[in-house]
């Protein structure tokens, strides 16, 4: 056990915990933020998406020790009162079925929004290809990101 | 408790009524943990048995506060289909009430107070549409009636809307919270002369209403079966029997108890072969502060199993003799005519077999359950999507009374009916009340693909024959799976009536000769229910020999079906079926098996997708028509190729008679989904067994659609209907994968028989 200094959601926190620990347990276990998902372990659902500045990582695969200087953003610090342009544009587009793949997959569309303002059709589906959603709310995805980009 | 299928969610001689009644104060508190003063009205849905009246069992309660607000009890599952939504919206369209000021409460699992919560077979709406209207008019005429006597104007001359009663002659208003108290003290209006409102006058029903949990869902507020935290939590992973039936010899925990944060290594014992489908796993349990040091703690166990039976069974052998199986003589389930007489004077046979393999529910949130034991009292918190049954395997299992068990529910990481199955419910309980410790037990996707109740893979033989004018003569369909029967009892070797019923028996079309036959087959895995069931592999096969039956008579596959369906009518199979056929718990009487509502499907789909136009280069469509869970559906899938040879899917085209649709924007978005779970089962994904083991780990293995790989554009055409609503959660999944499939014949020439196929 070691005590490891994160930045997240701008603020400084400590915690203890093996250097192994992935960021996801981090923030679920022992920081109580819980809107970053568990699916898979193994970065191929992207359920866990989080921001490490302006990346989309998975949470689930980066440990405590390789997360450093740089600032963590989770779905509860995306926005102040939950208005950030995705957030918005999900609820008019209605995106989520049963909602639990949907925080991952709008931290992972606000890290391309930040790299692409504008994207393609295209480039939606590549950068979005990694986030599974099994109830399938891709095309309302896509639709919620296009929007959200204008 | 018996476990409800999804296809037999009543007995045929039960029927169900509904009343309305006023309920305790104190009980509606005890169940809601709400107080504040106002009207209370509880729904009692009840099941009637033969010639007995079930105990009295009030399901939903709605209570309106003095505040003004609307209380809705939301007593089935929420996984994703919008029910939390969509039921309370008839009630407070019914009432009048403004949607803006009601919220809705989650029940907990209890039989008594909510009448039948399974949430699975598509039926919500379809079981509780005229309940929850009657509670929302009997609200209403209360409050109208409190309103007119204090007025002393006429019950007639009031409306009410958006939570107000109006007197419009004298623009006198009080709102529903101002007239609540005075309400609750009137008789309650007699049922029987209630009247409900005419559907032109609904402002909710019938209409686009976003889902209640839109913006928890979209701030990650939102509470799943993992999200819950009680002091002194602990985390358990477990390593569970790598073959379904092996039992541990021995384990050496040393390791595991080494690691930081892990506290205790529990066996729980298993329930053997046959599996069941309530019980756990054999394994053995990692106790830790925390998930990370649980998981690591579990990969540290050193265990010896004694594998047992399974160990040798391997599925691509089984399936191998399930196809064998069907070149012999089955077990007739249906007949009608003489198929052997249309095959001796056929002008041409056609026979052709079909495969399909095993699917898990692979929901993204795989199971978790917490439990807290307390002085002789359990209480747990779970996405499950039967409550009841999860009480009930708990208070089995650890030996108590389901009355010292609640199961508080948390909204649902998708379920598709892998969460039907309260196993993980039953393995967080065992360890609670083992250790004393509030448990949570976290299933890793790993855990969820090797221990899932899997959609059983299957062999079907199709023998189709044509005659000298080249019509349909006859039809035999040979279907072999291992029954889902066959978790809990291993006599069970030929599917069941209800398998059957689920879109084989009930082959609408109008053919002389008709013999469908069943085969035997074992379950060496534990098999379940998945999103539409044996109506997956059974439409898959039907509608791609339909089409390839087209092309041999010359004829195009639509206009076939319609020929096919011939005059208006009601189907009943008469005569024809072994055994019960089904209708998914509903008699024919109350929602008939209508020809011409499948047609009215078929010519919509066909119309909309502009079938038969002349397409671009290197695109195809399908077609496949399939009614399952009462609802009629017929779909055209559109496929093309790029000059690199990638096969993508521009649109789909659903056309659905599913009676009346409540709301409608969630009726769409399960067919949006569904055409994508249908893309997975077509295209990508399948579990195989050897030596017992399943062989896929993670996503790596078990393939989903992605969004690149889903349908571009999910066309929904809804029929505009006042008949009574069905389900729509899992009717959009059967004819996909056909439609696909014969898309793709169009486009390379090239038949396809067995699922997955890779378009790629």
């Amino acid at each position: 056990m070691k005590t490891h200094t994160l930045t997240v959601n701008g603020k400084a926190q400590q915690v203890e915990a093996a250097d192994d620990m992935p960021l996801l347990w981090v923030l679920r276990d022992l920081l109580d933020l819980k809107g970053t998902k568990y699916g898979c372990g193994q970065a191929q659902c992207g359920s866990c998406t989080v921001l490490l500045g302006d990346t989309a990582v998975r949470s689930c695969t980066l440990t405590v020790s390789q997360v450093g200087e740089r600032s963590v953003t989770t779905i509860e610090g995306l926005s102040e009162n939950g208005d950030h342009p995705l957030q918005k544009a999900w609820i008019a587009h209605v995106v989520p079925q049963c909602g639990y793949c949907q925080t991952g997959q709008i931290m992972n569309a606000a890290a391309l929004l930040r790299r692409t303002p504008s994207p393609s059709e295209a480039d939606i589906e590549q950068a979005m290809a990694g986030n599974l959603c099994r109830c399938g709310t891709y095309n309302r995805i896509k639709e919620a990101i296009q929007s959200a980009a204008q | 408790m018996m476990p409800t299928f999804p296809f037999s969610k009543n007995k045929p001689d039960q029927q169900h009524t509904s009343t309305i009644f006023a309920p305790s104060r104190r009980d509606f508190i005890k169940i809601s943990s709400l107080a504040g003063g106002g009207l209370l009205l509880g729904v009692s849905f009840q099941c009637t048995g033969k010639g007995k009246t079930s105990t009295f069992s009030p399901n939903v309660y709605l209570s309106i506060s003095t505040d003004n607000l609307v209380t809705i009890i939301a007593h089935r599952s929420e996984m994703g289909q919008g029910i939390r939504t969509s039921l309370p919206m008839i009630v407070a369209d019914e009432m009048g009430a403004d949607w803006a000021r009601v919220q809705i409460v989650q029940a907990e699992g209890d039989e008594e107070k909510y009448g039948n919560q399974n949430t699975d077979g598509s039926f919500s709406v379809r079981m509780f549409y005229e309940p929850m209207r009657k509670a929302g008019a009997t609200a209403r005429h209360m409050l109208i009636r409190a309103a007119a006597q204090k007025w002393g104007v006429e019950e007639s001359s009031c409306t009410a809307e958006k939570s107000m009663v109006v007197h419009a002659e004298t623009g006198k208003s009080l709102t529903f919270g101002e007239l609540a108290a005075e309400a609750q003290e009137l008789e309650l209006p007699d049922q029987e002369s209630l009247q409900l409102k005419d559907s032109g006058s609904y402002k909710l029903v019938g209409k686009d209403v976003p889902i209640v949990d839109l913006e928890d869902m979209v701030t990650g507020k939102a509470v799943f079966g993992a999200d819950v935290r009680l002091d002194g939590m602990k985390v358990a992973v477990i390593q569970r029997t790598p073959v379904v039936g092996a039992t541990m010899a021995s384990y050496d925990d040393k390791a595991a108890l080494a690691i930081p944060g892990v506290e205790k290594v529990v066996p729980i014992k298993g329930s053997g072969n046959p599996p069941g489908l309530n019980k756990p796993l054999e394994g053995l349990a990692v106790i830790a502060g925390n998930t990370w040091a649980a998981i690591k703690g579990r990969e540290a166990l050193e265990i010896t199993w004694d594998l047992g039976e399974n160990a040798s069974y391997d599925s691509r052998s089984q399936m191998e003799s399930m196809l064998k199986s069907t070149l012999a003589e089955g077990r007739v389930r249906r007949n009608r005519g003489e198929f052997k007489t249309a095959k001796s004077t056929a002008s041409r046979v056609l026979d052709r077999s079909f495969q399909a393999p095993f699917y898990a529910h692979a929901t993204i949130e795989p199971p978790a359950a917490l439990a807290s034991y307390k002085d002789g009292k359990m209480e747990i918190w779970a996405p499950t999507q039967h409550p009841q049954w999860a009480r009930d395997s708990v208070a089995e299992a650890c030996a108590m009374e389901a009355a010292d068990v609640r199961v508080n529910v948390t909204l649902l990481g998708g379920g598709f009916g892998r969460k039907s199955k309260p196993d993980y419910v039953v393995e967080a309980a065992l360890l609670a009340k083992e250790t004393g410790m509030p448990i949570r037990v976290q299933w890793t996707r790993e855990d969820d693909l090797h221990h899932d109740f899997f959609h059983a893979h299957s062999a079907q033989r199709i023998v189709a024959t044509l005659d000298a004018q080249k019509k349909l003569s006859g039809w035999n369909h040979h279907t072999v799976f291992p029954s889902i029967g066959a978790t809990s009892n291993p006599e069970e070797l030929h599917p069941s009536d209800g398998e059957l019923g689920l879109g084989c028996i009930d082959f609408p079309f109008e053919v002389p000769h008709i013999r469908i036959e069943t085969h035997e087959s074992t379950a060496h895995t534990r098999i379940g229910w998945l999103r539409s069931v044996s109506n997956i592999h059974h439409a898959f096969a039907i509608c791609a020999m339909m089409d390839e039956i087209a092309e041999a008579r010359g004829v195009d596959p639509v206009e076939q079906a319609l020929e096919l369906l011939a005059d208006d009518a009601k189907l009943d199979f008469a005569g024809e079926i072994e055994g019960d056929f089904g209708n998914y718990g509903e008699s024919l009487e109350d929602y008939p098996w209508e020809t011409k509502r499948l047609k009215n499907v078929i010519r919509r789909v066909a119309k909309e997708a502009d079938w038969g136009k002349t397409l671009p280069e290197g695109h195809a469509m399908g077609f496949a028509v399939h009614k399952s869970f009462l609802t009629y559906v017929a779909c055209i899938a559109e496929i093309a190729r790029d000059e690199s040879g990638t096969i993508t899917i521009p649109e789909v085209h659903y056309a659905v008679d599913c009676g009346i649709g409540v709301n409608t924007d969630r009726i769409r978005s399960q067919f949006e989904g569904g055409a994508i779970f249908g893309t997975s089962i077509a295209n990508t994904s399948a579990i195989t067994l050897k030596a017992g083991k399943v062989e896929q780990h993670n996503f790596d293995g078990y393939h989903l659609a992605r969004m690149p790989q889903s349908p571009k554009k999910i066309y929904v055409h809804l029929i505009d209907s006042s008949r009574k609503p069905t389900g729509v959660g899992e009717p959009p999944v059967p004819p996909l994968a056909p439609a696909l499939a014969n898309a793709y014949y169009k486009l390379t020439g090239k038949r396809i028989y067995q699922l997955p196929f890779s378009m790629a």
